[in-house]
């Protein structure tokens, strides 16, 4: 992180990320809702892990993933958390005006795995692979669908955030929810993460 | 227990079947659950005698006691309120671990006869025993010589049961689409009465039978009895059978359609047939 | 336009059903004209509906909880009056009636009672406990009150219009699946669980927070009372179980609307699932109950014997051990399915160890008595009542750990006499006990004692007529959730246990009769300082009920029992040089408009009102934006008004004994020992 070295926020610690110390105990809650989140994907992990195999009468995962389409959308998030990052790095500098212009670009990746994700479901349900097919795809896509619908209201946060940015500025308020939001945005990438690795890595295998 | 059993027969426990087991599993389960219970005594008559003599003595009201209010602690006695719990819970840990794999309801029975075959189907509301080594099945009552272990492949054809005949021992789940296995013995004939033990709906109350310990002439004649009968459990009436029924009479069939049990698993399969057979949990 | 909801969901087709939905219809109807009636719709919206204040926020809690209570307790005394007729006949209810009974009975004492509560008593205590001027986030405590209130509802609208669940309040699958059970009956149930555990949820996060970040100087964690410790760990099991309950609860949903194979027969579902996630969360629920009545516990016990709690720090490690072991027995509630020896016994040794912690604090309250000056106060009654009665329930626990023994005790009114056994004494006694002994703190005046302790002996006979009769019937081979029976020897005792039901019914009696002599009288129970008891914590040391602010200094703490080392020091009321403003956060009514979003939509969601979930889905999202966008959420009460305040306040004057020099001993040799070596 040679940007990062170049910070103030590096030189002096004491610097709170997320605007300052009123807002520590928010931040702490936040993680705490995190790990409440975590809990949830780690039941819907082991649940998927569980069926994986009750694929009934229907496909199996070899015949549904497609591992060219997942790197893709793994390509879309990941991008979309360093630019994230640059976000939080220029709300650090108070440069508002980059903030906003890194959330959009954020926006936009983040709204472009969306989209590859709506195509994947799509397609299986037009092959007649939806949830209702076996255990094994009612799991799938209740883990995937479940981060998706994350990502979904992380866009949501984002773009109100933008806008509190333009409108508020950078206040210490703003910079803690900036702060929080980013927490969220990386924790999604994490969960993402664990899907390629859990699901579709050993699903095409 | 001998000195109470008269005392509990009028209180209509006489008949209890927990406590009057008629096979050495159930006998086994019940004396586990006694001796367990008598151990704890050590920690609850303490309990009861420390909680009486205290509230008695110190009773802010004319109690003896001395009043101390800055005592608060002394390692010995904080030593004894963990220990003891703890070896009590060592001593009967011991004996969980022993009677759990040693009473496994999975676990065949040594018997010195060969064990009775016996696959039970739970339907709404009630109990369809199919006895493959006879080629008959009975719905409501399941009978097998005495002293001849009962080998149960269990399963269900509707919501979760739980199958239990209280006199011989304990019950297990059936679920559609897996096996279960259960392992009773009955060391004196009699009726006993079985069970559904998980509500399944409206005419679960009902969903009870006779379980007839016998002699091995009686067991015979039985066969026969039910060989006799007029009618056939092929595809169509197990159809009619399956349609939720409350307090359904005894049936006997005399044939049944071949492979029965394993159509029956087979309709909920979660897994391509193939990999059928892994689904035995 | 109205989804399933059609005119045949009104009860009119039995005379039991729509005397049920007479009841809570003319109940509310009640409500609302007396409030009419007394012109106090504004202040109760302003004052109360709209309040962020964790003391109101506590209150309302608890008031939903008495409530539901009564609600709860009506079906049970119609399960016990059904049982005793119901030899050979159909008694009075019809099998889907007296379903839907025993699983609105459970549902509504774990969720709707239990909860609100021990959550009542969480935000009247222990932000005062631990010297807080109030909870982390006190905005998201009025969401949780109003998203658990929301629940509830659905539960009350379910005998109004439609049918509620009739699958148990574990509503297991394929059971509660939309093949077997097509009705809105699990549907309500769904979704009274979903939108109240997200409440839940929220509040554990909050209490984590509240106690870990805003203790006052000095209190170490180790300094806590055992109150704020139990509310800690209850808070860390709530954030991290409830979250499992949401899982299943959206699984069994994705099956009912959408299709899904969670749980179903067929296709690949698994319903063992569904038990292993249920319980994943429902075994630390029992101890998210449970701890808090041991917290209250170890407060009355210390208070009412007039010493400090013996063994401090080893009820802290006894709660912190039951918190984590608590989420390593889940097996146990069915070690039937037909799981290997090895793991049925491995659960079995883990649950039997959670009995070591738990027979410690045992010892531990007993030992509290020992050299005490027992004062028998009601709380202190349901704490006596408690300790012996928790006993036996205890050793029941004990011996349905061991699986062989509970292959044959499983599902029978054995385990039902069992769990009632631990829930009774170990959680409602001790919240009766928490009522009694900080109602002044809520109210500035003390619970009528006599009323208190006529309840508790009602209640307490009531309790072993009703259940030791089902633990014999556990053995006599009776099963849970029968409507009828063929079973003549059963019958005396199911009567028995009816008889024990009126007992309670009558200890309920008194205790709306204790609210209602001591609002009465309330001019005579006055408590002026704060501190009632000689109490020993933080709580006592602000007036009753306390300032918006609790504290107008907060607190230094320098022991454990923080109050009484204050009185010890004599620096009990000392005022300061001068006052500071204090920031507060300001009362909206975006909690409320949030709770009634949740339980249109869940009404919705029942009904299949798609449009009207939509509307409410985008309105909360609404709300929830415009409150993030909001930065002027408090306001400042100036140091001349706190002065003005403070000023009129009397401060506690009560001397806390000290141990009495014995005969040849040097009083000045002699240290108060410290509870923490």
């Amino acid at each position: 992180m040679a940007i990062a070295d170049t910070h103030p926020a590096h030189e002096e610690p004491a610097v709170h990320l997320g605007g300052g110390e009123e807002f520590e105990e928010r931040e702490f809650g936040f993680w705490l809702y995190l790990m409440t989140d975590a809990v949830i994907f780690a039941l819907l992990f082991a649940t998927y892990v569980v069926m994986s195999g009750n694929i009934a009468a229907g496909p199996d995962a070899k015949s549904l993933f497609s591992l060219p389409h997942t790197a893709g959308e793994t390509l879309l998030l990941l991008c979309s958390s360093i630019t994230f990052g640059f976000a939080t790095l220029a709300s650090l500098a108070g440069q508002s005006g980059r903030v906003i212009q890194w959330l959009i670009v954020t926006m936009l990746l983040g709204a472009g795995f969306v989209a590859m994700e709506i195509i994947e479901f799509a397609g299986m349900i037009s092959a007649g692979a939806g949830p209702g097919t076996s255990g094994f795809l009612s799991a799938f896509l209740t883990l995937v669908g479940t981060h998706g619908l994350h990502v979904s209201l992380g866009i949501v946060g984002i773009a109100v955030m933008a806008v509190q940015v333009s409108i508020k500025g950078l206040t210490n308020p703003v910079r803690s929810r900036l702060y929080r939001l980013g927490l969220f945005w990386h924790f999604l990438d994490i969960i993402w993460i664990g899907i390629f690795s859990v699901v579709y890595l050993p699903g095409v295998m | 227990m001998l000195l109470t059993a008269p005392l509990l027969s009028g209180c209509g426990l006489g008949t209890a079947p927990i406590l009057n087991p008629k096979g050495p599993i159930a006998l086994a389960e019940r004396d586990l659950l006694f001796t367990a219970f008598y151990l704890m005594l050590i920690v609850v008559i303490p309990v009861f005698v420390l909680a009486f003599v205290f509230v008695w003595r110190y009773r802010a009201n004319g109690g003896k006691g001395q009043y101390k209010p800055d005592w608060s602690y002394s390692a010995g006695i904080d030593a004894l309120i963990w220990l003891v719990p703890a070896l009590l819970v060592a001593a009967i840990g011991y004996l969980l671990w022993t009677e759990t794999h040693k009473l496994d309801p999975y676990k065949a029975i040594a018997g010195t006869e060969n064990p009775i075959e016996v696959e039970v189907v739970a339907q709404d509301w009630k109990w369809l025993f199919i006895y493959p080594e006879y080629g008959i099945a009975t719905v409501n009552e399941l009978a097998f010589p005495q002293e001849r272990p009962l080998s149960l492949r269990i399963t269900s054809d509707t919501v979760m049961n739980s199958f239990m005949i209280p006199a011989l021992g304990g019950q297990i789940y059936a679920m559609a689409g897996m096996t279960s296995r259960l392992h009773l013995i009955a060391d004196e004939t009699g009726q006993f009465t079985g069970r559904n033990t998980m509500f399944s709906g409206d005419g679960f109350a009902d969903q009870h039978f006779q379980a007839h310990s016998m002699t091995n002439e009686d067991f015979n004649a039985w066969v026969q009895k039910v060989r006799q009968s007029q009618t056939a459990l092929d595809e169509v009436a197990y159809a009619t059978l399956a349609q939720p029924s409350v307090a359904h009479d005894v049936e006997y069939y005399s044939t049944y359609e071949a492979n029965l049990f394993e159509t029956i698993l087979a309709k909920y399969a979660a897994r391509p047939a193939h990999s059928a057979a892994g689904m035995e949990q | 336009m109205l989804g399933k909801l059609t005119i045949d969901a009104l009860p009119f087709y039995s005379w039991v059903a729509m005397a049920g939905a007479g009841v809570t219809v003319g109940g509310g109807l009640l409500v609302v004209a007396i409030i009419t009636y007394l012109g106090a719709w504004r202040y109760l919206w302003t004052e109360w509906l709209t309040s962020v204040d964790h003391k109101k926020i506590g209150i309302m809690y608890i008031v939903l909880a008495l409530v539901m209570l009564i609600r709860g307790f009506i079906d049970a005394i119609m399960m016990r009056a059904q049982q005793a007729f119901a030899l050979n006949s159909d008694g009075y209810l019809p099998p889907e009636h007296f379903e839907q009974i025993f699983t609105s009975h459970g549902t509504i004492m774990v969720f709707f009672m239990a909860m609100p509560f021990l959550t009542g008593l969480f935000n009247i205590v222990a932000p005062q406990q631990i010297g807080a001027r109030d909870v982390a986030f006190p905005f998201m405590n009025s969401i949780s009150l109003w998203l658990t209130a929301a629940g509830a509802g659905l539960v009350l609208v379910s005998l109004v219009i439609g049918k509620f669940s009739t699958a148990g309040w574990t509503g297991y699958p394929p059971y509660s699946g939309i093949e077997f059970n097509p009705g809105v009956g699990v549907d309500y149930w769904l979704w009274a669980l979903l939108v109240s555990g997200v409440g839940s949820t929220m509040t554990g996060i909050n209490f984590v927070v509240t106690i870990l970040k805003k203790r006052a100087p000095g209190m170490t964690l180790m300094r806590m009372p055992m109150f704020a410790w139990t509310t800690l760990v209850v808070s860390i099991l709530i954030a991290f179980s409830f979250p499992a309950l949401t899982v299943v609860a959206i699984q069994l949903g994705l099956d009912r609307y959408l299709g899904f194979h969670f749980f179903t027969n067929g296709d690949g579902g698994n319903m063992m699932n569904f038990a292993n996630l249920l319980w994943i969360w429902g075994h630390p629920e029992v101890y998210i109950l449970i701890l808090p009545a041991f917290g209250v516990y170890s407060e009355v016990v210390a208070t009412f014997s007039g010493k400090r709690l013996f063994g401090y720090d080893s009820l802290v490690y006894a709660t912190g051990c039951i918190g984590i072991l608590s989420f390593t027995v889940w097996l146990h509630h069915f070690f039937t399915m037909g799981s290997s020896a090895n793991v049925n016994a491995f659960f079995g040794i883990a649950t039997m160890i959670i009995a070591v912690p738990t027979g410690v604090k045992v010892f531990d309250w007993l030992f509290t008595m020992f050299r005490g000056r027992i004062v028998f106060h009601p709380s202190m009654y349901w704490t006596i009542g408690f300790i012996v009665t928790f006993v036996i329930g205890g050793v029941s626990g004990v011996l349905l750990a061991l699986p062989p023994a509970d292959y044959l005790m499983h599902n029978s009114t054995f385990l039902v006499a069992h769990f009632h056994n631990m829930l009774i004494p170990g959680a409602l006694f001790g919240y009766l006990a928490g009522m009694n002994y900080w109602f002044p703190k809520a109210f500035g005046f003390k619970l009528d004692e006599t009323w208190g302790i006529r309840a508790f002996w009602f209640w307490i006979i009531g309790f072993y007529l009703a259940f030791m009769p089902l633990y014999v019937l556990g053995f006599m081979g009776m099963v849970r959730r029968m409507e009828h029976y063929n079973v003549p020897e059963w019958q005396p005792y199911l009567v028995v246990a009816a008889i024990g039901a009126v007992f309670v019914l009558v200890g309920i009696f008194c205790i709306a009769m204790q609210l209602y002599v001591s609002v009465r009288d309330r001019a005579q129970a006055v408590d002026t300082t704060g501190d009632p008891w000689n109490g020993r914590t933080l709580e006592w040391a602000t007036s009753s009920p306390p300032a918006p602010y609790n504290f107008a200094i907060i607190p230094k703490v320098e022991d454990i029992d923080a109050f009484a080392d204050m009185k010890r020091r004599g620096v009990v009321g000392a005022k300061p040089e001068r006052y500071e403003d204090i920031t507060m956060p300001k009362n909206t009514a975006a909690g409320v408009f949030l709770g009634a979003g949740g339980f249109v939509l869940g009404f919705a969601m029942i009904w299949h009102i798609w449009w009207l979930a939509a509307l409410c889905l985008v309105a909360a999202v609404a709300i929830l934006i415009m409150r993030a966008s909001n930065d002027d959420d408090e306001f400042t009460i100036p140091a001349a008004e706190v002065e003005a305040i403070e000023s009129k306040r009397q401060h506690s004057t009560l001397k806390l004994p000290t141990d009495q020099p014995e005969p040849g001993v040097d009083p000045a040799g002699k240290q108060p020992m410290p509870g923490n070596i």
